[in-house]
């Protein structure tokens, strides 16, 4: 039991007087502040910060965080978003001396080590993606789209093309959308197929001259490899537009394809979901880019290079702006923290080992996907990738128990609970991830207690959870009065 | 394979149930003309005794603050660290929970964002702040999105020529696709005459962009460049160095419409320039038009007070092409290294690092200056804890002098093109004081270049 102190917020724990650090003394002659600064500028009041202690401090925060449920504690079968487990030997290596306090701005003569690592993952990522050109230097997945899909346009301007259309299909991420239309482009939204693929003859209607990037996620977001994507990829070259592939399922296709094989001419990974960069609770996340060779040179600068005939007094690596490049995305070179995980892990399965992660994730998914089809109906594909979306809507219709209901009550079992209601092409969507770092155990595990829920009362699953911090939040009133800090603007 | 469950035993009892015969099947809906014929070309797998040898020796390539004091400036700081801020965000219960979207599984994260909303918020002075975006270049692209939506002006933003080169770069990469004209302010001497930003501005220009401390570190006339970018029925959007408000007047002090800052400066390392973390704050009557996530307070059935991501009626997993922005992540780990610092550091804190700064940097400024040869770029501007020197031998003299020492400086102007509007001054180098430089460490630089 933890009392209520625990989580009060820090403002309620403020005491005037109290310290949770101390500075040293000056150590330089002190002069009066307004004597080196103008006195307009200087605040006539401190900050509204709170005064407490270093102990308040860790209780609070630990208190907290024993609050949320994560990958270290629980099964996390979020689909489309890749929750596995974030080895341990990454924190520590990201975290060395000569890694963790470099400064951007320092020689580069001084960081031939770290250059040769982002080097190292440039190439590993190109090669994984079978695209030869990588730009680290995107934040997340979303700023990944938005870089490549600025990187199309200068590749059509530099032609002297000015196309304007950008489709994805209706199963998109609804980053694909938001990014294209913040790049400046028009959004056509696709139809699926029965089966939940792309729909050929609405792509074919909608492509044209104006076509710039056909954005695709495959496998998609129904868990099925798009298996006409060279297809659909030589319709839209024939366009004269580009294939993006969104990378955000990347997990389950690790050296048994690659986007450049199959036809894709751009695409994002999501470092923290295929390469386990933990998720940070939302972030920061790294979205590198890979490209084919004819966009390098639009890539965002700079990008690192390797110069094999480097003399005695000259670096092996260096900083350089691609000669067309889009400019800068973001400040300095990416979520470099990330990108040194991403690296180790990389470093730590080899070929053999990224292959494995790929078998090991859709075993898992077509697993679980095998032992709950009798209660939870799959509507698309006999076989799934590594995540499989299962439909509620029967359950609902005969005894009212909807996938929230489902998910809500999965928190009391001790499971995080699936994405639900997205896809939004499935009806009372459950999207159910597995990935390949969870056990047949936890997996057996899982579907008994789905079975277990099925068989309970539905109004006492319409109040679900019964065992967490809180239950079921009143997000209209939330909407309607936002209360967004807590205490009064100064 | 140390992260694989499932013995081959099991991996056949799972084939068995899903009914196929073996783990190449589970494949076959990709065509086999599309397949990958060979292994991977990538280097062969480490073991965690060997991959921590190969870092490690990488990272000992590499010559960093631990062998040479920094004073390297320019967006990001080497700032004192407590411990208690590892600590919290080594806890796997933070990093490694995801996006608190199940509000009854992630109460921790959200009240920790709730709070950081509400520390940023005292801190700078605003009404509101959201759960963070990626970092400092970034959010003055979200802010100019985020005006050009509340005042309806979609074809010019108005910068000062002082603020950081490389946001004015993402500034430029992302809205001229969108046919938005930027323009730039040209600093003169350090700063920006208040006379030049009113003659750029007029009644179509959607937003003012300033920043205060500016790159060269000098004070702007802040609070005077917002009236007149109301003058002109634009926001004024204020880029900040978060250290900097312990001791001088907040944005929203003086007005300011949206505030935004590079975090890193509140307990995150260096580390090669990423993660950082954007601070994005802003006036109350625009909070539905803000760009990333929000964290609300409310309560549950029961009536107990309890958070969740608020207004995501905004973002885009619902709106997709309407909604405020694309991002989809918030910088979740290093927002709760900064509400810890903040927290730690306290009211009385962040004004003594505040201080220290201000006075260790002047101290330097005037000891450095008076080396022949050396001299202040800018010595009629106020500055708060960085400065700009300039060398008769030329900057890379300075920098080459320095690092000999076991001194970093910089950057170097020089290394951006356009800097400074009009002088471009090739001998300038950027210096930061931050509080952990001692005066003994300022002293021996002085020595050095002196001789």
């Amino acid at each position: 039991m933890r009392n209520q102190l625990a989580t009060e917020s820090l403002f309620a724990l403020s005491q005037p007087g109290r310290r949770g650090a101390e500075l040293p003394e000056a150590d330089v002659p002190v002069k009066p502040l307004n004597e080196l600064l103008p006195a307009a500028a200087l605040a006539t009041e401190p900050t509204g910060l709170p005064e407490v202690t270093e102990p308040d401090i860790i209780r609070h925060f630990v208190n907290l965080s024993t609050l949320n449920m994560c990958v270290d504690t629980h099964f996390y079968p979020l689909g489309s978003c890749t929750m596995k487990y974030n080895p341990k030997r990454h924190e520590r290596l990201a975290s060395l001396p000569g890694i963790v306090d470099l400064h951007p701005y320092q020689n580069p003569s001084d960081l031939q080590g770290m250059l040769a690592l982002l080097y190292e993952t440039q190439e590993m990522l190109a090669e994984i993606s079978g695209l030869p050109a990588v730009s680290l230097q995107p934040a997340a997945g979303a700023q990944g789209e938005f870089t490549a899909l600025l990187t199309a346009k200068a590749y059509f301007e530099d032609r002297g093309e000015k196309r304007t259309k950008v489709l994805f299909p209706n199963s998109a991420h609804g980053t694909n959308p938001a990014s294209a239309a913040i790049a400046g482009f028009d959004c056509v939204q696709l139809a699926s197929s029965k089966g939940g693929l792309v729909d050929l003859e609405d792509l074919k209607a909608n492509l044209d001259d104006q076509t710039a990037v056909f954005m695709v996620t495959n496998p998609n977001t129904l868990g099925l490899f798009e298996k006409d994507i060279k297809q659909i990829a030589n319709m839209v070259h024939e366009v004269g537009g580009l294939v993006y592939i969104d990378g955000a399922n990347m997990n389950a296709i690790l050296g048994f394809t690659r986007p450049g094989d199959f036809g894709g001419d751009m695409m994002h990974y999501n470092v923290h979901k295929t390469f386990t960069g933990p998720h940070g609770a939302g972030g920061p996340g790294s979205g590198p880019i890979a490209v084919r060779d004819f966009l390098a040179d639009f890539l965002p600068g700079p990008v690192i290079k390797r110069n094999d005939n480097a003399g005695e007094n000259e670096d092996q690596y260096t900083l350089e702006n691609p000669p067309k490049s889009i400019g800068r995305v973001r400040t300095f070179y990416g979520n470099i923290g990330i990108v040194v995980r991403g690296y180790c892990y990389l470093r730590t399965l080899g070929a053999k080992g990224l292959k494995a992660v790929s078998e090991n994730a859709v075993l898992n998914a077509n697993y679980l996907k095998a032992i709950l089809k009798d209660v939870l109906p799959v509507p698309n594909g006999d076989l799934c990738m590594h995540e499989f979306v299962a439909s509620a809507s029967k359950i609902k219709s005969e005894n009212g128990i909807t996938a929230m209901d489902i998910a809500k009550r999965l928190l009391d079992f001790g499971f995080h609970a699936p994405t639900v209601y997205f896809p939004l092409v499935v009806p009372e969507a459950i999207m159910v991830e597995p990935t390949e770092t969870e056990s047949k155990e936890t997996l057996d595990a899982f579907a008994k207690s789905i079975r277990t829920i099925l068989q309970e009362d539905p109004e006492f699953l319409h109040l679900a959870p019964h065992s967490t911090e809180i239950s079921r939040p009143d997000e209209v009133v939330a909407a309607r009065h936002p209360i967004l800090q807590c205490c009064e603007p100064q | 394979m140390p992260y694989l469950f499932n013995t081959p035993e099991q991996q056949q009892e799972m084939l068995q149930a899903i009914g196929v015969d073996s783990l190449e099947a589970l494949f076959s809906t990709i065509p086999q003309e599309l397949r990958l014929d060979r292994p991977l070309n990538i280097p062969p797998a480490l073991t965690e005794m060997e991959l921590q040898a190969h870092v490690s020796k990488l990272a000992a390539e590499n010559v960093g603050p631990g062998s040479r004091v920094c004073m390297l400036g320019g967006g990001a700081y080497d700032h004192f660290i407590p411990a208690a801020v590892d600590e919290i965000a080594r806890r796997g219960e933070f990093y490694t929970a995801y996006t608190p979207y199940q509000a009854e599984a992630s109460q921790g994260s959200l009240q920790t964002f709730f709070e950081f909303q509400s520390l940023i918020c005292q801190l700078t002075g605003m009404d509101v702040s959201n759960a963070s975006l990626y970092e400092g270049g970034t959010c003055v692209s979200e802010a100019a999105f985020m005006a050009m939506r509340v005042t309806n002006r979609h074809d010019r933003v108005v910068l000062l020529g002082s603020l950081h080169p490389e946001y004015r770069q993402v500034v430029e990469t992302y809205l001229k696709h969108l046919n938005c004209e930027v323009v730039v302010v040209p600093c003169v001497d350090g700063s920006v005459d208040p006379a030049d930003v009113d003659a750029a501005m007029d009644d179509q220009t959607a937003c003012l962009v300033i920043q205060h401390p500016n790159f060269f570190g000098t004070l702007e006339e802040a609070e005077q460049l917002t009236e007149i970018a109301h003058k002109y029925g634009a926001l004024s959007v204020v880029s900040y160095d978060p250290i900097s408000l312990g001791i001088l007047k907040r944005p929203g002090d003086y007005g300011a419409d949206i505030a935004i800052a590079e975090g890193q400066s509140l307990g995150t390392p260096l580390q090669f320039g990423g993660p950082y973390l954007g601070l994005f704050s802003c006036s109350e009557k625009f909070v539905r038009r803000m760009p990333g996530r929000l964290i609300g307070q409310t309560v549950d059935r029961n009536g107990k007070r309890c958070y969740v991501l608020n207004l995501q009626a905004r973002e885009q997993h619902i709106r997709r092409d309407k909604a405020t922005s694309n991002i989809c992540s918030n910088q979740g780990l290093i927002a709760i290294r900064a509400a810890v610092y903040l927290a730690l550091l306290g009211k009385q804190g962040i004004r003594e690092v505040a201080e220290l700064c201000c006075q260790k940097a002047h101290y330097a400024a005037e000891q450095l200056s008076q080396i022949e040869g050396i001299e202040l770029l800018f010595p009629e501007r106020a500055f708060f804890k960085e400065f700009v020197l300039s060398c008769s031998e030329g900057a890379d003299f300075l920098l080459r002098k320095a690092r000999q020492a076991g001194f970093d400086l910089g950057p170097e102007l020089s290394r951006f093109e356009g800097t400074d509007g009009s002088s471009a001054d090739q001998t300038g180098v950027l210096v930061a004081i931050t509080e952990q430089r001692t005066r003994e460490e300022i002293d021996r630089l002085v020595t050095a270049l002196k001789a």
